[in-house]
């Protein structure tokens, strides 16, 4: 028993190590908000890996990146910048929206 | 207007399920109403206070302050509405037949309304914050005055107008089963809230996803949807759920269930003479 948990616990702490390993490598793009529309306007990353995008909001109040086909609702106060850790993707176009201001801030991601 | 009128609606979508569920789930219960509305207050006077904090909030832990706060209060939510459910498992043979004895063992103190009220207070605090936000943003823009008012005004009123549907639909249960049908809507309600919390932990980059998407069914019934907005805070509706959430939502379903059987099966204690 005693060592079936300690073998549990080697394969958990190699998937462990290799992910932290892994993340320092990860990708990292950035998305600016500014005038509440987001630039680029598309963002084309690497399917199947991990990847941050880091989000610089330079408008003065706060705005809601979020996106259904992603998971992720994240709010990023106004003048400050914000990490969103994502991945790894299947090959596909995912939709993201600035949900304070859905009718100029939209966006796409591409992974290819 | 319309475009706060939408977001205050989606918001307050969610917290007026989560009370209609709660004060559904209640029924019976001396001043829960009291309980329950100072859960509301309370959650309006703790976004506010969010929304105050919310760049100290984004910059703590390495960035990921707002997902562990989220998550966090998603799991107290869940722990909270999991206690409600078990214990009330073990007083359900008891108060179905009689709903004054229920109303007894709480003045006894048995039975504490503060989990209802905390469950309260965390969906008007989640929600809360991101409207103040949002409200703020458009304040700030110069938007006018009269007309974010009345937008909010008529988001609240379109939130709470379902959340009420909901409530007056679930108390035409008849009381035989009432329990029954509102237990299991609790038990679904607390797994799909586990699963949006492992959400944010992997997000915060603590849990690892498993699978990124186990099944697509966007075509079929899209989140983006209002029915599939409802289902969501419901059921726990995911149109494209990670490996990490289904794990989350089945396991919180399995020891809530299981806790709530054994409870059940046990023999009901006698009634000590007051």
């Amino acid at each position: 028993m005693i060592q079936i948990l300690s073998r549990i616990a080697f394969v958990a702490f190699l998937a462990l190590s290799t992910q932290a390993g892994a993340q320092s490598s990860t990708d990292e793009l950035t998305l600016t908000i500014k005038d509440h529309r987001f630039s680029p306007t598309e963002l084309t990353v690497p399917a199947g890996k991990k990847f941050r995008i880091v989000v610089d909001n330079q408008d003065a109040t706060a705005e809601e990146f979020e996106s259904k086909a992603l998971r992720v609702e994240k709010v990023i106060p106004g003048k400050k910048k914000a990490t969103i850790n994502l991945g790894p993707l299947k090959p596909g176009s995912y939709a993201f929206v600035g949900e304070f201001h859905e009718s100029t801030a939209k966006g796409t991601l591409v992974a290819k | 207007m319309l475009g706060s009128a939408v977001i205050v609606f989606r918001e307050t979508l969610e917290a007026a399920l989560i009370i209609a569920i709660v004060l559904g789930a209640s029924r019976g219960l001396p001043a829960r109403m009291r309980w329950v509305f100072s859960g509301v207050g309370l959650g309006l006077a703790g976004s506010l206070v969010v929304a105050f904090f919310a760049g100290t909030i984004a910059d703590a832990a390495q960035g990921r302050g707002q997902e562990l706060f989220n998550a966090g209060v998603l799991l107290v939510a869940v722990s909270m509405l999991a206690w409600h459910n078990i214990w009330m498992s073990g007083h359900a043979r008891k108060h179905a037949a009689e709903m004054q004895s229920l109303g007894h063992d709480v003045l006894t103190g048995s039975k504490p309304l503060s989990a209802m009220l905390l469950v309260t207070a965390l969906a008007v605090l989640r929600e809360g914050a991101e409207t103040v936000l949002f409200l703020y943003g458009l304040f700030a823009g110069g938007a006018d005055h009269m007309d974010l008012l009345l937008g909010s005004l008529l988001g609240l009123a379109g939130g709470a107008t379902i959340g009420a549907l909901l409530y007056f639909g679930l108390v035409r249960i008849p009381l035989g089963k009432f329990f029954k049908v509102t237990g299991l809507i609790v038990l679904l309600l607390a797994a799909g809230l586990a699963a949006s919390a492992a959400n944010y932990l992997v997000q915060a980059n603590l849990l690892p996803v498993l699978a990124e998407e186990v099944w697509d069914s966007s075509a079929l019934l899209s989140m983006e949807s209002m029915p599939g907005r409802i289902l969501h805070v419901l059921i726990g509706y995911v149109d494209r759920p990670s490996g990490i959430e289904l794990v989350f939502y089945l396991v919180t379903l399995a020891f809530i269930g299981g806790m709530m059987r054994y409870m059940a099966a046990r023999p009901v204690a006698k009634p000590a003479a007051a």
